[in-house]
């Protein structure tokens, strides 16, 4: 009996805890002026991904700057548990809450329609401009700017080879290891070639697809196999380092994504584009600490700061290449260079004139001699396979 | 020196304090470990629990309806359990009637009315749910095959299916998920009662009753029991036991396809391979624990509940990994199991005087 009563004591005491920790809140405020509103944000993985950890970074960046708290919730998967995430977040009153993967965004826009007093932005989604959900959004980035930038450089490193006499202008072949047949990654190594092309017009590329974002050995098996092939200079749009460690391997020279890979491969690394969610997240944080609403479709570029390249590594690019990429840079800026100029492509010979894309129906892509990527919606639809490009099975 | 001893009958009293003693030492070792790595003042630990299931009043729907789950699942596998028929397979029989439930709301979406769509989902997904523990029954009842390992594979196989129908019908395409399936028209959604949370319950709450009496107070009940206690003896009594074995675990199976339904129908929306979350598996041991009595079964279910939205609140909270929650429930429910050795077993210290002990 003396054990009963000593256990009812111990367990009230732990409540008697709980009930004066109840209004307990583990971050200062700051200032006091906006401190009210709290940020979340869903990743499908956790830091460990290149690519959940550029979010997570950016994240942080842009609420640090804004003074807001923050809650971050990782390894979401692609199903109800990031409606049961975005929920909670909601709960956990957070007044703006972003997830960081395609798959997440039916379920957070089912979770829009249950929280109309919270904003939402499925970054990397597509429907958001359809859908008539007034706190619901969409983000993405003028990647293919970053790619075309990235392209310059390794058309440099290709001229330099030429010049050295290491390979003809005809053996300047590029592999991409690619993730995914569609638009996302079909016009970043578009936008790399035409790069690569505006440089070293004898370039060409061979692509292979993995069908995963993130398996490291079929990624490095694939730079393997385009190295065997002939291709003198690797790309990959994957989350693993699988292709940018086989090329330190081969000595092959990389143009990486999403982060510097300097580091690990100080040989062949050259540079690497990314997207940076921070001006976006800062963007959105302040437009709600503002009580304003924000853009149902946001898309970033180079000059808003949301595509980045990654530091140059002078080691292996070719000379003048800092110069060059500069002064591309500030072309796109003010609009001299046009990513997607049809005057540079063809498809069987012609250039196109016209074109109509398959999920983004009723919508003429070509304007005044430019294929409009990501102007219309930010998610890319640029998905047409061009002169030069040869996908292996 | 320390002897350990079998206890003999334990009283109710001293059962309870048993347990709760280990829930208090379970929530305290958490405190402790989430203090030693994030520095988080004890206040903030014990608040996360509470918040994770009582934080807000949609908390609160979630916090029991996540326990209606798992008392529905819970309670189908209790039967089988009874007949010491160690059916590990709720998870792929509710993911098999999930399954069933979402091909119905995919493929009948836009052909039929919405009350024929909820009546042939129901009929799909109870009889799939059925279909997928009957195949183990079938063989165990003719061929002697071990139920536990049978039912363990069948997981497998139901997970798999569900992979390959979330690749077919990934909506948008280039997800590779399902998406949240007729979310224009809400075609196959079952009904509300008041909020969306109320059916969920109240079908676990009618699922209990209905379980207690089948087991207690019915011939089928009487013959679990037997079974249970010694097929030998029911042999000798007239029972058919392959029938029971085989009765038995259609009914499991049945009812883990409610839950199926439940959780497609009426919660997700949408199906993929981790909808049911290794609930199938939690619930043998809401089950065991409850002793196979539905009504206590409602205390245990939503005792785990309460525990992993609790472990998960404060991972969230402290600003820590998603697996941090994970360490946390596998903390709570080592004490949980743990204490079941206290109330069978007792611990002595031998210098002491048996008069000791008893005073301690």
């Amino acid at each position: 009996m003396k054990k009963l009563t000593a256990i009812v004591l111990a367990l009230a005491m732990v409540f008697a805890l709980c009930a004066c920790g109840g209004n307990n809140d583990n971050k200062d405020d700051k200032g006091g002026e906006t401190a009210k509103i709290k940020a979340g944000l869903i990743c499908l993985h956790d830091e460990n991904s290149g690519y959940d950890a550029n979010f997570i970074n950016a994240f942080k960046a842009a609420c640090e700057a804004t003074g807001v708290d923050y809650e971050i919730k990782t390894n979401i998967e692609e199903n109800q548990a990031a409606y049961d995430a975005a929920a909670e977040l909601a709960d956990n009153k957070c007044n703006v809450i972003f997830s960081d993967s395609y798959g997440h965004q039916p379920y957070i826009l089912q979770a829009a329609k249950e929280f109309p007093n919270v904003q939402f932005t499925s970054c990397t989604g597509d429907t958001a401009l359809n859908d008539n959900v007034s706190n619901f959004h969409n983000a993405f980035a003028k990647i293919f700017q970053g790619r075309y930038v990235a392209g310059v450089a390794a058309g440099l490193k290709l001229n330099e080879m030429i010049a050295n006499k290491e390979i003809t202008a005809e053996q300047a072949v590029i592999g991409y290891v690619g993730a995914m047949p569609y638009a996302e990654v079909k016009s970043g190594y578009t936008s790399f070639l035409l790069g690569a092309q505006s440089v070293c017009p004898s370039a060409t590329m061979k692509v292979v697809f993995t069908g995963s974002w993130y398996d490291e050995t079929r990624e490095m098996e694939s730079a393997q196999s385009l190295i065997k092939q002939g291709c003198v200079l690797i790309s990959q749009h994957a989350d693993s380092m699988g292709a940018p460690n086989a090329c330190e391997t081969a000595k092959v020279p990389n143009v990486s994504y999403n982060g510097s890979t300097q580091e690990a491969c100080p040989n062949t690394y050259i540079i690497s584009s990314r997207i940076d969610w921070t001006p976006y997240f800062t963007y959105a944080i302040k437009a709600v600490q503002n009580g304003e609403n924000y853009d149902t479709d946001w898309c970033g570029d180079l000059s808003t700061g949301s595509v980045a390249l990654t530091e140059l590594n002078e080691k292996v690019a070719a000379k003048g290449t800092a110069d060059k990429l500069t002064e591309v840079e500030n072309g796109i800026k003010d609009g001299s260079i046009k990513v997607f100029a049809t005057d540079t492509w063809t498809v069987g010979g012609k250039a196109l004139e016209t074109y109509e894309n398959e999920f983004f129906k009723g919508h003429e892509c070509i304007k005044d001699g430019v294929f409009a990527e990501s102007t219309d919606r930010s998610a890319p639809y640029f998905d047409i396979d061009i002169d030069g490009i040869e996908i292996l099975q | 020196m320390i002897q350990i001893s079998k206890r003999g009958a334990v009283s109710r009293k001293r059962n309870i304090a048993i347990r709760l003693a280990a829930i208090v030492l379970a929530i305290i070792v958490c405190a402790i470990i989430t203090m030693a790595t994030t520095g988080t003042d004890p206040f903030a630990v014990f608040s996360a629990f509470i918040n994770g299931s009582f934080g807000s009043e949609r908390k609160l729907w979630i916090f029991l309806q996540d326990t209606a789950i798992l008392l529905i699942i819970s309670l189908a596998v209790t039967p089988a359990f009874k007949m010491h028929c160690w059916n590990l397979g709720a998870e792929g029989q509710v993911l098999a009637g999930a399954m069933a439930a979402a091909a119905c709301m995919v493929l009948l979406g836009d052909t039929v009315s919405n009350g024929a769509l909820i009546a042939c989902m129901v009929i799909a997904s109870v009889v799939t749910g059925a279909v997928w523990a009957g195949i183990p029954a079938l063989f165990k009842a003719k061929f002697n095959t071990n139920e536990t390992l049978f039912t363990l594979m069948m997981n497998y196989v139901a997970t798999q299916i569900v992979a390959y129908f979330c690749v077919k019908w990934e909506n948008p395409v280039g997800s590779c998920t399902i998406g949240v399936i007729n979310a224009q028209n809400e075609a196959g959604w079952l009904p509300q009662l008041g909020n969306k949370y109320l059916l969920v319950i109240m079908v676990a709450i009618i699922m209990t009753v209905l379980i207690y009496f089948y087991l207690n107070y019915t011939k089928h009940g009487y013959e679990i029991a037997v079974v249970g206690e010694s097929e030998r003896t029911a042999r000798y009594i007239g029972i058919k036991v392959p029938r029971v074995i085989i009765r038995t675990m259609l009914f499991s199976g049945a009812i883990c396809g409610v839950a199926g339904l439940l959780l497609v129908g009426g919660i997700h929306h949408t199906v993929s391979t981790s909808l049911v979350g290794g609930q199938g598996f939690t619930a043998v041991m809401v089950s065991w624990l409850a002793a196979f009595n539905p009504i206590v079964m409602i205390l245990t279910s939503a005792l785990l509940i309460f525990m992993g939205s609790g472990a998960n609140q404060l991972a969230s909270s402290c600003g820590l990994n998603q697996s941090f929650g994970d360490i946390l429930t596998g903390v709570l429910i080592f004490f949980i199991i743990g204490s079941e050795f206290f109330v069978q077993y007792k611990i002595s210290f031998r210098k002491k005087s048996k008069e000791a002990v008893k005073n301690v």
